[in-house]
C-alpha cells in the first residue's frame, strides 16, 4: 500500500481543481454544521443562564410562557399587572426571603427599561448563581438615576454621568418619529454600568420603581395629559409608591416551600395570580424552540449530505477518465484491492481535510466576526476548543465521508476486475 | 526445449454467462528468449490469450504454466505478483500515467515488485540505460508523459516493460498508433532490447507485414480452435482491441481527462 501513496498524491494533485472544489464544499458545510451546533449550544447556555437562584416568578394570571418572557427576557409586555399591595404582602410572607418587584413597559432606543428596587442588585443572580456586578458606579439611589446593562452602554456609548431620556412603550432604536411619546421632560443620569453577563440584563436599562412612577405622573392611557405637566423638581411632592408592578421575582427561605407557595399564590383571593418555577418554564420554552433548533441542524446535515454526494459524484466521474490509469497501475502490479484502497483513501482524505479546514474556518470566522455578530445580532459565538458534541459531529462527518468514498472504491475494484489490463474506453 | 517458459495445453476460456468458448488452445509453448509474432484480427481471441498469460483471466479448463508455475493454482494476489515480477506489458496506446514523469513511469514496476527492483540494480541507472537505448534523451526524462509524442510514449512503455528484466514481454498492438516508418524502428528497438534482456517477446498484431524477422509466427485463427465458431468475444470480452479501432489514421492525442490539469 505504502508504495501507492506517492502515486495517489500525484494523481490527486493532477486533479487538484475538482478535488479542491469538493474539499471547499465539504469544508463549508462542516463550518455550517459546527457553527449551527455552536450557536445552538451557546443559545441554550445563555438561555438557561438568564436567571438563577430565583425560586418563583409571580405575575398576574396569564400564560406561564408569557410571564417568563417578559419577567426574565424583558420581551413583550405584561398583559396584566399585579397590585403593589399584593407584591408587598408577598414580600412579607414568612416563607419569602426576598422579592424583586419589576415593572416594564418603557424603552430607551430599543432597549427595555426595567423599573425595580435596589434588591435587584443584591438578589438577582444569573448563570451559575452569579450575582450582578457593577463594572463602574453604583446602584441607583436618587430618583432619576439609571444603571445600564453592559450592551446598552457599549452600543450607545454611555459613560457615567451621561444624561438620557426614556421613551414610552417599546420604541425601536433610532426611531424618532415626531410625536412619538417621550419622557423628554425628565432626563436620567447614568450612575452605574453593569459588568457583562451574557443574559438579557446586558440589554436592559434599570431605573427605580419610584422613577417609573414619576415619569408617568402626568400621563394617562399611554399619552401625556394635555396641558398638564409636572416638572421633575416637583415630582417628589407626589406619592411615588407604585400602584402596580409587572412581576415579582421571589426567593424563598427554603426551596422545599416552592410548591406550597405556588399553591398559595394560585389560590390568592384578592386578585388572580400565578407563580411559575423559572427552571421548569425555561425548559418548556426551550422545548418550543427545540423544533427550530432541530430544523436548523437538519438543514445543515442536509447540506453536508449534498456535499458528500458531490464528493462521490466527482470521484466517480473522475473514475471514467481514470479507468486507463487504473488499468496501467494494474498492469504494473497493483492489485484490485490496491485500487479500491486508492479511491477510498482519496475520498476519506478529502473528507478529513474538509473537516479540518471547516473547523479552522469556523475558528477564524468566530475570531473575526464574533464581536460583530454579537454587537449586531446578539449572537454569542465563543472562541473555544471543540466540545465533545462537536467532536462527535466531526467524527460522524468523517465516518460518513469515508463510507461514501467506499462507493467509488468499490466501483474501481469492480472495473479493474472486469477490465483486466485493457480498459474499454 | 527443456522446460518451456510458457506452456498451454487444452486451455479453454469462456466468458461468464456464455456457452461457447472464446478461446480453445490445444497446445502452445514459448521457450525462454523466444520472439513470437502472433497474428490475429480483432475478435480472434488474442487479447484474451494475453490476459490469460498475464494472469488476469483464468481458464476454465486446461493446463497453463508460466515459468513452471501453474497460474490457475495461484491466488489472485499471487497472480498479480507474478505479473509484475515476470511480465512486462506494452499496449496499443495510452500506456503512461499522465501525471507522472517519463522516469517515474518507467520505474513503476519497480515500485510494485521487489524482484524487478533487485534485478534492475541501480533503478535510475537501469532506467537511464533503457531510455538511452530507446532513443529518449535525458532532456525528456523529467517531463510529464503527456508532453511526449505517441511514438516516444510507446518507447517509454517499452522501457517500462523491460526494466528489471522480466522473463516475458507482451506487446499488444504496440505499433498500431505509429506510422509505417516508426513502426519498423520501434519494432527493431523492442526486439533488440528484449534480446539484450534475454526476455521472451510475445508480439501481437493484426499487421502481417511486421512479422518479418520473427523466428516464429503464430496465427490466432489456427491456434484458437474456438475462433470463428461462435466465440462471441467481440462484444463480451475482447477488450481494447475491439473497442478501440485497431488502426487509427493518426496518433490520437491524449484526451483532456488524461492530460488532466497539467499546465
Amino acid at each position: 500500500m505504502i508504495h501507492l501513496l506517492p502515486i495517489a498524491l500525484k494523481s490527486a494533485w493532477n486533479r487538484r481543481y475538482t478535488l479542491g472544489l469538493t474539499l471547499i464544499a465539504i469544508a463549508l458545510s462542516v463550518t455550517l454544521l459546527l457553527g449551527i451546533e455552536r450557536l445552538r449550544q451557546d443559545a441554550r447556555d445563555s438561555f438557561a443562564d438568564a436567571v438563577s437562584g430565583t425560586d418563583l416568578v409571580v405575575g398576574a394570571r396569564s400564560s406561564p410562557m408569557q410571564l417568563l418572557l417578559y419577567a426574565v427576557f424583558h420581551l413583550g409586555e405584561a398583559s396584566n399587572n399585579l397590585s403593589w399591595q399584593s407584591a408587598q404582602r408577598l414580600a412579607a410572607h414568612p416563607a419569602v426571603a426576598w422579592t424583586i418587584p419589576i415593572s416594564l413597559g418603557d424603552s430607551h432606543r430599543g432597549f427595555p427599561v426595567l423599573g425595580t428596587t435596589p434588591a435587584y442588585f443584591e438578589h438577582f443572580h444569573y448563570g451559575d448563581k452569579q450575582p450582578l456586578r457593577l463594572a463602574r458606579g453604583k446602584p441607583f439611589s436618587s430618583l432619576f438615576d439609571v444603571v445600564l446593562g453592559a450592551e446598552v452602554a457599549d452600543r450607545l456609548g454611555y459613560k457615567l454621568g451621561d444624561r438620557l431620556t426614556l421613551a414610552h412603550g417599546m420604541a425601536h432604536e433610532d426611531e424618532h418619529e415626531p410625536g412619538h411619546a417621550e419622557h423628554g421632560d425628565k432626563p436620567f443620569t447614568v450612575v452605574g454600568l453593569l459588568a457583562r453577563t451574557g443574559t438579557p440584563v446586558d440589554r436592559t436599562v434599570h431605573i427605580g420603581l419610584e422613577a417609573m412612577e414619576a415619569i408617568h405622573l402626568d400621563w394617562q392611557g399611554g399619552a401625556p395629559i394635555p396641558g398638564f405637566a409636572i416638572p421633575p423638581e416637583l415630582v417628589k411632592k407626589f406619592d411615588l409608591a407604585p400602584k402596580a408592578v409587572s412581576a415579582v421575582l421571589v426567593g424563598l427561605k427554603s426551596r422545599a416551600e416552592v410548591f406550597a407557595m405556588q399553591r398559595y399564590l394560585a389560590d390568592y383571593r384578592d386578585e388572580p395570580l400565578m407563580a411559575v418555577l423559572p427552571g421548569v418554564a425555561l425548559a418548556e420554552l426551550w422545548a418550543l424552540m427545540a423544533v427550530a433548533e432541530r430544523a436548523l441542524l437538519a438543514i445543515s446535515a442536509l447540506v453536508l449530505v449534498v456535499s458528500f454526494a458531490g464528493l462521490v459524484a466527482v470521484v466517480l466521474a473522475g473514475l471514467g477518465e481514470r479507468r486507463r490509469e487504473l488499468a496501467i497501475l494494474r498492469s504494473v502490479g497493483a492489485r484490485p484491492r490496491d485500487l479500491f484502497a486508492l479511491l477510498a483513501l482519496e475520498g476519506g482524505a478529502v473528507t478529513l481535510a474538509g473537516a479540518l479546514l471547516g473547523t479552522l474556518l469556523l475558528t477564524v470566522l468566530t475570531a473575526v466576526l464574533g464581536p460583530w455578530l454579537e454587537a449586531r445580532y446578539g449572537l454569542v459565538l465563543r472562541l473555544a476548543l471543540p466540545t465533545m458534541s462537536e467532536l462527535q459531529l466531526l467524527a460522524w462527518v468523517i465516518a460518513a465521508g469515508t463510507l461514501a468514498s467506499l462507493l467509488p472504491g468499490y466501483r474501481a475494484y469492480r472495473l479493474s476486475l472486469a477490465d483486466g489490463l485493457t480498459p474499454r474506453v | 526445449m527443456s522446460q518451456p517458459l510458457l506452456d498451454l495445453q487444452d486451455v479453454v476460456f469462456r466468458w461468464p454467462g456464455q456457452a461457447a468458448a472464446c478461446l480453445d488452445i490445444a497446445n502452445f509453448q514459448v521457450a525462454a528468449d523466444e520472439h513470437v509474432f502472433i497474428h490475429g484480427e480483432s475478435g480472434s481471441g488474442k487479447s484474451t490469450l494475453l490476459n490469460l498469460i498475464a494472469g488476469v483471466l483464468l481458464p476454465q479448463q486446461g493446463r497453463l504454466t508460466a515459468l513452471g508455475q501453474p497460474l490457475p493454482a495461484l491466488s489472485a494476489a499471487a497472480r498479480d505478483r507474478f505479473r509484475v515480477d515476470h511480465v512486462g506489458l506494452i499496449f496499443q496506446q495510452f500506456n503512461l500515467i499522465p501525471y507522472l514523469s517519463v522516469l517515474d513511469n518507467v520505474l513503476l514496476p519497480c515500485r510494485f515488485s521487489r524482484r524487478r527492483r533487485e534485478r534492475a540494480g541501480d533503478m535510475k541507472q537501469a532506467a537511464a540505460t533503457l531510455l538511452n537505448h530507446l532513443g529518449l534523451g535525458e532532456d525528456l526524462w523529467q517531463r510529464p508523459a503527456t508532453q511526449l509524442s505517441v511514438g516516444q510514449q510507446q518507447r517509454v512503455a517499452a522501457a517500462r516493460a523491460l526494466i528489471g528484466q522480466p522473463e516475458i514481454v507482451i506487446a499488444d498492438e504496440p505499433t498500431s498508433a505509429l506510422d509505417a516508418a516508426r513502426q519498423e524502428a520501434f519494432l527493431g528497438l523492442l526486439r533488440q532490447e528484449c534480446a539484450a534482456a534475454r526476455a521472451a517477446l510475445l508480439f501481437v498484431s493484426h499487421d502481417q507485414r511486421l512479422a518479418e524477422g520473427f523466428g516464429r509466427r503464430v496465427d490466432m485463427a489456427e491456434l484458437n480452435r474456438a475462433a470463428g465458431r461462435g466465440g462471441d468475444e467481440g462484444t463480451a470480452g475482447e477488450a481494447a482491441g475491439a473497442a478501440v479501432p485497431a488502426s487509427l489514421p493518426h496518433p490520437r492525442p491524449l484526451s483532456r481527462g488524461e492530460r488532466g490539469d497539467q499546465a
